[in-house]
C-alpha cells in the first residue's frame, strides 16, 4: 500500500469521526447564546441560560444524574475490582470471565428492562415475596423509577460491572502480577488486600480511560433512565432529549444550554474523579507493610464473592425473565409463572420486528465495516509513522466521554443542512462515530504488536507490499480482527440517541423499539423486543470466536507461502506466529456498548 | 403541464367556489392524485405505544400498497410533539420541500402550533372523494379542532371520548365523579394513579379536574392568558394537592402513558384505569392485556370528547400520497376495520346511517365489546377547552409537581 495514500486515512478518519463531534458541540453552543438564525434569533444573549435556571425541576434533574452517574460508576469499579482481587489466580475467575461476554454484549436497554422485570414490585423477586406472605396486591413500593434514580443508579452499575471487570482482566493479561503478589504475601499481606495494594496501582493507569467512559456515559444516559430513572422530573439528559421535543422554538435555546450545562458538568466531574484519584493514590500509598489483618482480609473476600453473585445473578436473571415474559400469555400478580406459555408474540413480534432487526443488522454490520477499514489504514499508517499513543487513545475515547445528547442536537442540525437526516447514510455515519472508537481500540494493540518480520520475509520473496500485507498480516490477525467486528456491531446495535437523532425516527431499530415498548408497558412484546435485542450481538460474539477457528482449520496457515525456499524460516514463522497469537490482547480493553 | 386554455382557465375559475364549497372534487380530479401517489412511500408520524394501532397502521399499509402502490412507513412517536418539532426544525434549516414527515396524526394544541407557526398543507380534507361521508352534523368536533376551525387543513380520522375502567372482581363500585374520586383516593390510598403530563391522557383528566373545578366551565371555550389561568384555577390546584398524598407511590412517580396504567390495573397495583376511546378496555381485553371482568363508565355529568385527524406538514416530500392514504383511512372499509374491538376499537367519523348498505352492514356486524358503554350510554360528550388552557395546564402542573 503507498504511504502517500494511507497519510490520507487519519485525516479522513478524523473528518468522518471527529467531524460530527466537532460541529455537533459548536451547533449546540451557539443556540445555548441564543444563536440560531434559522428560527430567527440572531442576537447573542444569556436568555437561553435564565429560561434554563427557571425550568422547572433543572436541579433536581442535575442531581439525579450527578448522583446515578458516580454512584454507578463508584459501584461498577467497587464490584469489578473486587471480583478481579477476590479471585485473582483461582479456577472461579475462568468461570467468570466465560460468563462476561454475554454481559457485556447485551445493549444497555435490555438489561435496564430484565433488571426491572427483576425488581419491579410487579417483578420476579416480588412476586416471590407476595406469594409467601399471601398478598395478592403488588406492594406500593417505589422500587423502579424511584423519585431518587437508586434502581437507575443500581441497574446502571449492574450492567457496567461486567463491563469494568472484563477491560481489568484485559488489562491484567499485561501486567506481570503474580511474581510482586507473592512478594507481597511475604510480607505478611493476605492475597485479596495484595492485590489492592500492589496489583491495583499499576492496573488503575490502563483501565482509567474505560472508566472515564462508563462515568461519562452514566451522566448522560438516556435509554437506561427512560426505563428505570424517575419521570418527575427525569435526570438531566431525559430532560434535555424532551426539550428538544418540544415545539416551542424557543425550548431549543433552553435545551441546548442546558447540553453545553451538561457538558461542562461531565468535564467538572471527569478532572474532580481525576483529582480523587491522586488523593487517594498518595493516601494509600504508606502502610504497605504491616502485620496481617485476618479481619479486614475476610471482609474484602466477602466483599468479592458477594459482588459476584450480584453481577451475574443479577444480569443472568434478568436475561431469564425476559425470555420468561416474552412466551407468557396472562401472567397476573402474584403468580410466579405465567398462566399458560405461548409463542404468539413471538409470532407477533417477529413479524413486527423484521424491519426493524434488519436495519439493525444492516447498520451494524455496515458501519462496524467501514470502521474496521478506517482503522486499519489508520494503524497501518501510525506502524509506520509511529504516533504518541496518548494522543491517538485520547482522540478516540473523545466521542465516549463526551455526553451523546451534547453535540446530536448540533450534529442533526449538520445533517439537515446537508440534506443527509433520515437517510441511512447518516445513520450509518452517526453510528461510526461510537463504533469506531471501539473497533481502534480492540484492534490497535495486536495489530502493533505483531512482529513485522512476517511480512518482511513475504516481501524478500518477492510479494508486494499490499499483496503481504493481504496474505501475511491480515490472516494472523484474524481472531482480533474478528473480535473487533464483532464488538463494532454490538456497539452499534445498542445506539439509542444517534439513532432518533440522525435517523429522523424514519430508522427504527431493535433498540428504539424495545424501548419505545418499554415505556408503553405489554411486558410481553418488550420481552420479544429485549431478548432479540441480545441475541443479535450474542450471535455476533459467537461468531467472532467460532469462525476464526474454522477458517484456521480449513487454511494451512500463510507458513505455505514460506515454505519452499526457506523451511527453517517457515518453521520459525509458525513458532513464532503460534506465540504471538497467545499475547493477542488488546492494549487497552475492549468496550462496552454505549448506547 | 401544457397551458390552460382560456375557456378551461374560466371553467376553473367558476367551479373553484364550488369545489371548496361542496368540499370532495368528483372522483375524477383525485384520479391525477392518485396517479402521482403511485411509487411513493409516506411517512406516516403517529403515536407507537400501542401494539393494536400499529398492527391497524400495517394493514392499513398492505392495503394502499396493494391497491394504490404507495408504501406506508409507520414512524412510531412517544409524543406528536416530536413531529411538530421536526416540521419547526426543517422549516427552520430551510428545507421548504421534501421534508421527512408526509403525514401526522394530530389534534388539540399540536394542530393549534403547527396551524399557528404556518406548518401545515392544505386545505387539502375536503378535496379527499371519502370527506363526503363524514358526519359532521352529527359530529361537529370533526370541523372543530378542540375550538380552533380546521379549515380543511386536517383530515378526520376517529372519534373518541374519554373513559375510565374498574376491575369488577377488584372494586365493583368505582367513584363516578371528580369529588367522589378524591374521597375514594383517601380511603383507598395508593390505588390511583394517573399519567403525567404532557401525556395526552394524562392531559385529557386533568382537563375534568379542571371543568369540575372552575367556577364557570364555559370560560374553557375561550382563550386565556397566564394571569387570567392562573387566577381561576386556584381549585384545581388545591383539588391536586389533595389528591397527590393518596396517590399510587404518593404521587412521587407518576405512569409514563395510559398503556403504562393498564399494565398497573392488570397488575392489580390499581384499581382504576382511563383512556381516550370508549372500546379500548375491550380490546385489550380481547388482545389478553387486561382481565375479562374489566367494565369501563363516565362521570355523572359526562366526559370530554373530540375528534383526532391526520395532517399534511406544508414541506412534505410525498403531499399526493399522504392524501391517498388519508382518503384511504376515511374509507368505510378502514373505519369500519378500526372500529372492530378486536382490531383497535376506535369509533368511526362517518355518518354510518348515509352509508351505502353494503358499507353499513360492515358497522352492523360489529360486537360493541365487553366492556364498551352502548353509545347512548356516553353522553353528555363535552367540548374540549380551548388550546391556550391544555398549554398552561401542563406546564403549571409540571412546575408544580415535577421539579
Amino acid at each position: 500500500m503507498h504511504s502517500r495514500l494511507l497519510a490520507w486515512f487519519p485525516r479522513l478518519t478524523l473528518l468522518l469521526f471527529l467531524g460530527p463531534v466537532a460541529a455537533g458541540l459548536l451547533a449546540t453552543l451557539l443556540p445555548a447564546f441564543g444563536i440560531l438564525p434559522v428560527l430567527g434569533f440572531v442576537e447573542p444573549s444569556l436568555a437561553p441560560w435564565r429560561a434554563l435556571l427557571a425550568a422547572p425541576g433543572l436541579g433536581t434533574a442535575l442531581a439525579l444524574s450527578l448522583a446515578s452517574g458516580l454512584g454507578s460508576t463508584l459501584l461498577a469499579l467497587l464490584a469489578a475490582v473486587l471480583i478481579a482481587a477476590a479471585f485473582h489466580g483461582r479456577p472461579a475467575l475462568r468461570r467468570i470471565a466465560g460468563l462476561l461476554p454475554p454481559l457485556v454484549a447485551v445493549p444497555h436497554v435490555a438489561s435496564a428492562v430484565g433488571f426491572a422485570f427483576l425488581i419491579a414490585p410487579t417483578g420476579l423477586l416480588m412476586r416471590g415475596v407476595a406469594l409467601a406472605t399471601g398478598q395478592d396486591r403488588p406492594f406500593d413500593l417505589p422500587l423502579v423509577q424511584d423519585p431518587w434514580g437508586i434502581a437507575l443508579l443500581v441497574g446502571l452499575a449492574l450492567r457496567e460491572a461486567p463491563f469494568l471487570l472484563f477491560t481489568v482482566l484485559a488489562a491484567l493479561g499485561e501486567l506481570h502480577a503474580d511474581r510482586q503478589l507473592a512478594a507481597a504475601r511475604t510480607l505478611g499481606l493476605g492475597p485479596v488486600e495484595a492485590w489492592l495494594r500492589i496489583v491495583l496501582p499499576q492496573l488503575y493507569g490502563r483501565i482509567r480511560l474505560p472508566v472515564f467512559a462508563v462515568l461519562a456515559f452514566g451522566l448522560s444516559v438516556v435509554d437506561m433512565a427512560a426505563v428505570l430513572g424517575p419521570t418527575t422530573p427525569p435526570t438531566l439528559a431525559v430532560l434535555l432529549f424532551q426539550w428538544f421535543a418540544d415545539p416551542d422554538p424557543a425550548m431549543r435555546l433552553q435545551a441546548s444550554a442546558g447540553a453545553v450545562l451538561l457538558l461542562g458538568v461531565t468535564i467538572a466531574v471527569l478532572v474532580a474523579w481525576r483529582l480523587g484519584e491522586t488523593c487517594l493514590a498518595v493516601g494509600l500509598r504508606p502502610g504497605l507493610v504491616g502485620s496481617p489483618r485476618p479481619l479486614r482480609e475476610r471482609c474484602l473476600l466477602l466483599g468479592g464473592v458477594l459482588a459476584r453473585w450480584l453481577v451475574l445473578g443479577a444480569g443472568l436473571l434478568g436475561l431469564a425473565a425476559l425470555l420468561l415474559f416474552s412466551v407468557s400469555l396472562r401472567w397476573r400478580f402474584p403468580d410466579l409463572v405465567p398462566e399458560s406459555l405461548t409463542l404468539q408474540h413471538w409470532q407477533h413480534g417477529l413479524g413486527t420486528l423484521a424491519g426493524p432487526a434488519a436495519t439493525s443488522l444492516a447498520v451494524g454490520a455496515g458501519s462496524a465495516l467501514l470502521a474496521l477499514v478506517l482503522a486499519l489504514g489508520c494503524l497501518e499508517n501510525e506502524r509506520r509513522r509511529p504516533a504518541a499513543p496518548a494522543r491517538v487513545l485520547w482522540l478516540a475515547y473523545l466521542p465516549l466521554v463526551v455526553p451523546q445528547i451534547a453535540f446530536l442536537f448540533g450534529f442533526q442540525m449538520v445533517l439537515l443542512a446537508l440534506r443527509l437526516d433520515g437517510t441511512i447514510t447518516a445513520l450509518l455515519w452517526a453510528h461510526l462515530v461510537f463504533v469506531f472508537p471501539y473497533v481502534l481500540l480492540m484492534l490497535r494493540g495486536p495489530y502493533l504488536r505483531l512482529d513485522p518480520r512476517f511480512e518482511r520475509a513475504a516481501r524478500t520473496l518477492g510479494r508486494g507490499r499490499l499483496a503481504s500485507w493481504l496474505k501475511i498480516r491480515l490472516p494472523l490477525l484474524l481472531r482480533p480482527l474478528a473480535a473487533a467486528l464483532a464488538v463494532g456491531f454490538g456497539v452499534s446495535i445498542a445506539q439509542y440517541l444517534p439513532t432518533v437523532f440522525a435517523g429522523a425516527g424514519r430508522w427504527p431499530t431493535l433498540t428504539t423499539e424495545t424501548l419505545a415498548l418499554a415505556v408503553s408497558g405489554d411486558r410481553r412484546l418488550v420481552g420479544v423486543a429485549a431478548v432479540l435485542l441480545s441475541v443479535a450481538p450474542l450471535l455476533a460474539v459467537a461468531a467472532a470466536l467460532g469462525l476464526p477457528a474454522w477458517m484456521e482449520r480449513r487454511r494451512r496457515r500463510p507458513a505455505r507461502l514460506l515454505q519452499a525456499p526457506d523451511p527453517q524460516a517457515a518453521s520459525g514463522a509458525n513458532r513464532a506466529s503460534r506465540s504471538s497469537s497467545l499475547k493477542l490482547r488488546p492494549a487497552v480493553p475492549p468496550p462496552s456498548t454505549p448506547s | 403541464m401544457p397551458f390552460l386554455s382560456r375557456r378551461r382557465l374560466c371553467r376553473l375559475a367558476v367551479l373553484a367556489p364550488l369545489v371548496l364549497a361542496a368540499g370532495p372534487l368528483e372522483a375524477g380530479a383525485f384520479e391525477a392524485v392518485r396517479e402521482k401517489a403511485r411509487g411513493q412511500t409516506v411517512y406516516l408520524n403517529a403515536w407507537g405505544g400501542s401494539p393494536q394501532i400499529n398492527d391497524y397502521v400495517a394493514w392499513a399499509g398492505r392495503q394502499t400498497s396493494e391497491r394504490f402502490g404507495v408504501e406506508l412507513v409507520h414512524v412510531k412517536l412517544t409524543d406528536t410533539g416530536e413531529a411538530v418539532s421536526r416540521v419547526l426544525a426543517e422549516k427552520a434549516a430551510g428545507r421548504l420541500d421534501g421534508g421527512s414527515v408526509d403525514l401526522v396524526w394530530i389534534n388539540g394544541e399540536n394542530f393549534a402550533a403547527m396551524k399557528e407557526q404556518e406548518l401545515l398543507f392544505g386545505p387539502f380534507a375536503g378535496r379527499l372523494p371519502n370527506a363526503a361521508l363524514v358526519d359532521t352534523e352529527g359530529k361537529p368536533t370533526t370541523l372543530v379542532d378542540f375550538t380552533l376551525p380546521t379549515d380543511g387543513y386536517e383530515s378526520p380520522w376517529g372519534m373518541a371520548q374519554f373513559v375510565f375502567f374498574h376491575d369488577t372482581a377488584r372494586l365493583a363500585e368505582p367513584p363516578r365523579s371528580i369529588a367522589g374520586l378524591l374521597a375514594w383516593a383517601e380511603e383507598n390510598p395508593g390505588r390511583f394513579a394517573y399519567p403525567a403530563p404532557p401525556d395526552f391522557t394524562g392531559t385529557s383528566f386533568l382537563k375534568h379536574v379542571l371543568r369540575a373545578t372552575v367556577a364557570d366551565p364555559a370560560r374553557l371555550r375561550s382563550p386565556v392568558t397566564p394571569e387570567a389561568f392562573d387566577a381561576m384555577s386556584g381549585g384545581l390546584w388545591d383539588y391536586l394537592d389533595a389528591l397527590r398524598p393518596h396517590l399510587w407511590r404518593s404521587g412521587t412517580t407518576y405512569p409514563a402513558n395510559k398503556e403504562a396504567l393498564h399494565q398497573l390495573l392488570d397488575d392489580g397495583a390499581v384499581d382504576l384505569s382511563m383512556a381516550y376511546n370508549p372500546a379500548e378496555g375491550s380490546s385489550l381485553i380481547e388482545a389478553g392485556r387486561l382481565p375479562d371482568t374489566v367494565r369501563s363508565f363516565i362521570l355523572e355529568g359526562g366526559t370530554i370528547g373530540n375528534t383526532h385527524f391526520l395532517a399534511i406538514p406544508f414541506n412534505a416530500a410525498h403531499k399526493e400520497g399522504a392524501m391517498v392514504v388519508a382518503d384511504f383511512l376515511l374509507s368505510p372499509e378502514a373505519q369500519a376495520r378500526k372500529q372492530d374491538p378486536a382490531v383497535w376499537g376506535d369509533p368511526t367519523v362517518l355518518a354510518v346511517d348515509r352509508l351505502a348498505p353494503a358499507d353499513r352492514a360492515r358497522f352492523e356486524a360489529l360486537e360493541l365489546g365487553v366492556a364498551t358503554l352502548p353509545p347512548e350510554a356516553l353522553v353528555p360528550s363535552l367540548p374540549e377547552p380551548d388550546p391556550s388552557w391544555v398549554r398552561l395546564l401542563e406546564a403549571r402542573w409540571i412546575e408544580r409537581y415535577a421539579r
